[in-house]
């Protein structure tokens, strides 16, 4: 096994970029085209951060997971994890890092919890010893303990993404890589699985990377945020500075007793207007805009909607476009 | 090869046993449905040679032999490496995905998925079968004849292994080419139940020295019962068996290392 220095980044991707050829039309009339899935990403990832990697569907974020972790090899610039070649040293870079995907998991579907975390002990073939003051770790943080010994299949999404993070974790990782880990959680296990990412990083100093759709889990744990759009790399740096280059209000809906002329409030913007249901752009305090609608007009309901990434995106892009001209970078691109 | 293939093979069966065990009547009655799909081929042999007293020169001990050589190997290899055929579907569900990310060979992950203890119940008619020629035959036994059945049969097993890889890799480059992987393996098996020679001689060169089906069954029973090939083949084929293994079970290896090269390069 290689030895990383400490100042070796945990992932050092340069010019990363990734092509696809598409096969259109009729057998006989075959049209191959060049898609450009991924273009020149360049980014870097010290030990001990946590990277939110964003950007709407289909702008190449999981492309780009899949060539950090060795699943697909890039067809352009060079990416270093945890020192070692992804696409040429997979099987090496499996043992030291841990990969979940929210979407499906990787624990076997009839067997207990336990005797799931005991088969992927073998497979890393981490020691006995090892595993047992691991997993009774783990157990403890992410509370296990309830449901062990139930089979995988019975286990709610919350208790399955606690399952599916501990047998990433098992053999202690320099890097974890979570793609959408909170995806169809409820607010109390989005919350737990947040803290605990947030202990394992501090405590541990594991290095963590995640792509999601939730601001929730990018203001909770993301210092630091990488955004990608089109394939191209749109942003990165501080979240507090995604924010000011492009500020995005949460939306008010609010549900009138019937159609009525736009709501005028101090703090708020009316910027839709569908029948008794009205869109508003909020500036200031919630709690204050809702009070000034209450006490003007007749509201059967109201629902506040939290901003997501691809809101966040869209405006980023189009103020990048309008002010800078284009997209903001802070490493240099070098290769 | 022991530490990076066999042990993990091992323990991924053994956790598929174990959670199969925890439905013990689904087990026993699938065990028995399939033993009751190649039970019913057995009976079609039988039936035939209710009416015919030899096939192409084979008796119906003869034909028996054939017909336990080949369910023996192909089910044996159906049961270790028969859910290499289900690679199309995890490359499109995405849980092909994350065997990559595992330490373990993918290609081992693929054959134990959903390693089931039932397939054995495909076994036993071929092993009735095989146990009654080899009773009723009058084969010369010497310690040489006895030991080279095993390896008959072992090659025969890794001979239909390998047919279940190399129908695998195709699916690396068509997803949906289950059905043409069968074609291969299903259709293979069912073609060398019975002994080459009732094809006559253009099938049974294709099945030599095409697709290598003969190797399997046809020249191991030749070679066993000591007799002339009808369909006068080199005589020397009879054992060559082995080595077609090895071959062959290297040319499933190369495949396989070109189709995940490609699946790495293209991604789905």
């Amino acid at each position: 096994m290689t030895s990383v220095p400490l100042t070796t980044p945990v992932i050092d991707a340069r010019g990363l970029g990734r092509d696809f050829t598409r096969v259109s039309g009729p057998l006989l009339r075959r049209r191959r085209e060049r898609v450009n899935a991924v273009h020149d990403v360049t980014f870097s990832v010290a030990p001990g951060e946590i990277i939110g990697y964003l950007g709407p569907n289909g702008a190449g974020k999981s492309t780009t997971m899949k060539m950090l972790t060795g699943i697909l090899s890039p067809s352009h610039g060079r990416v270093r994890v945890c020192g070692l070649e992804p696409s040429r040293q997979r099987t090496l870079l499996a043992g030291r890092i841990g990969v979940v995907f929210g979407q499906r998991t990787t624990l076997w579907w009839d067997l207990p919890l336990r005797d799931s975390l005991a088969l992927t002990r073998h497979l890393y073939r981490v020691p006995a010893a090892d595993h047992a003051a691991r997993l009774a770790e783990l157990t403890e943080l992410l509370e296990l303990g309830p449901f062990l010994a139930t089979p995988v299949r019975q286990l709610s999404l919350g208790q399955r993404m606690r399952g599916d993070l501990t047998a990433a974790l098992l053999h202690a990782p320099e890097l974890l890589v979570l793609d959408e880990p909170t995806i169809g959680l409820d607010v109390v296990s989005k919350s737990a699985i947040r803290e605990f990412l947030l202990r394992l990083n501090t405590e541990q100093g594991t290095t963590i990377l995640l792509t999601t759709h939730d601001l929730g889990d990018v203001e909770r744990l993301c210092r630091r945020v990488v955004v990608i759009d089109h394939g191209s790399l749109a942003f990165d740096g501080d979240l507090a500075r995604l924010r000011a280059t492009a500020p995005t209000p949460r939306t008010l809906v609010v549900d009138l007793a019937g159609p009525a002329d736009p709501i005028e409030v101090a703090g708020a913007r009316t910027v839709r207007v569908e029948g008794p249901r009205q869109w508003l752009e909020l500036s200031a305090n919630p709690a204050e805009v809702i009070a000034a609608v209450a006490g003007a007009h007749s509201v059967a309901d109201l629902t506040l909607r939290e901003p997501d990434i691809e809101d966040v995106v869209a405006r980023l892009y189009s103020s990048g476009r309008a002010a800078a001209g284009a997209p903001r970078r802070e490493d240099p691109v070098s290769g | 090869m022991v530490e990076r293939a066999l042990v993990p093979y091992a323990r991924l069966a053994w956790a598929w046993c174990r959670a199969l065990a925890q439905y013990p009547v689904s087990l026993v009655l699938l065990t028995l449905a399939q033993l009751g799909a190649t039970g019913v081929e057995l009976l079609a042999l039988l039936f035939v040679f209710g009416h015919v007293d030899a096939l192409a020169g084979f008796t119906l001990h003869e034909a028996l032999l054939v017909y336990g050589l080949t369910g023996t190997a192909f089910w044996l290899a159906d049961l270790l490496m028969g859910s290499v055929e289900r690679l199309g579907e995890h490359i499109r569900t995405g849980s092909f995905d994350t065997m990559l990310v595992r330490p373990v060979s993918p290609l081992v992950q693929l054959a134990t998925d959903e390693f089931s203890p039932r397939r054995l119940g495909k076994n036993v008619p071929s092993a009735v079968a095989l146990a009654t020629a080899l009773g009723a035959l009058d084969i010369d036994w010497t310690p040489g004849r006895a030991a080279m059945l095993v390896v008959l049969v072992v090659s025969g097993t890794a001979i239909c292994c390998a047919l279940w890889v190399l129908g695998a890799c195709v699916q690396f480059f068509v997803t949906e080419a289950r059905e043409l992987a069968n074609a291969l393996t299903y259709g293979g098996s069912a073609l060398s139940e019975y002994p080459l020679a009732i094809y006559g001689h253009g099938v049974a060169r294709a099945a030599t020295f095409l697709v290598p089906l003969a190797f399997i069954s046809y020249q191991p029973a030749l070679y066993l019962l000591d007799r002339p090939d009808p369909l006068g083949m080199w005589p020397h084929l009879r054992y060559a068996s082995p080595v077609v293994a090895v071959l062959l079970c290297a040319l499933a290896a190369a495949a396989w290392r070109t189709g995940l090269r490609h699946y790495r390069s293209t991604g789905s």
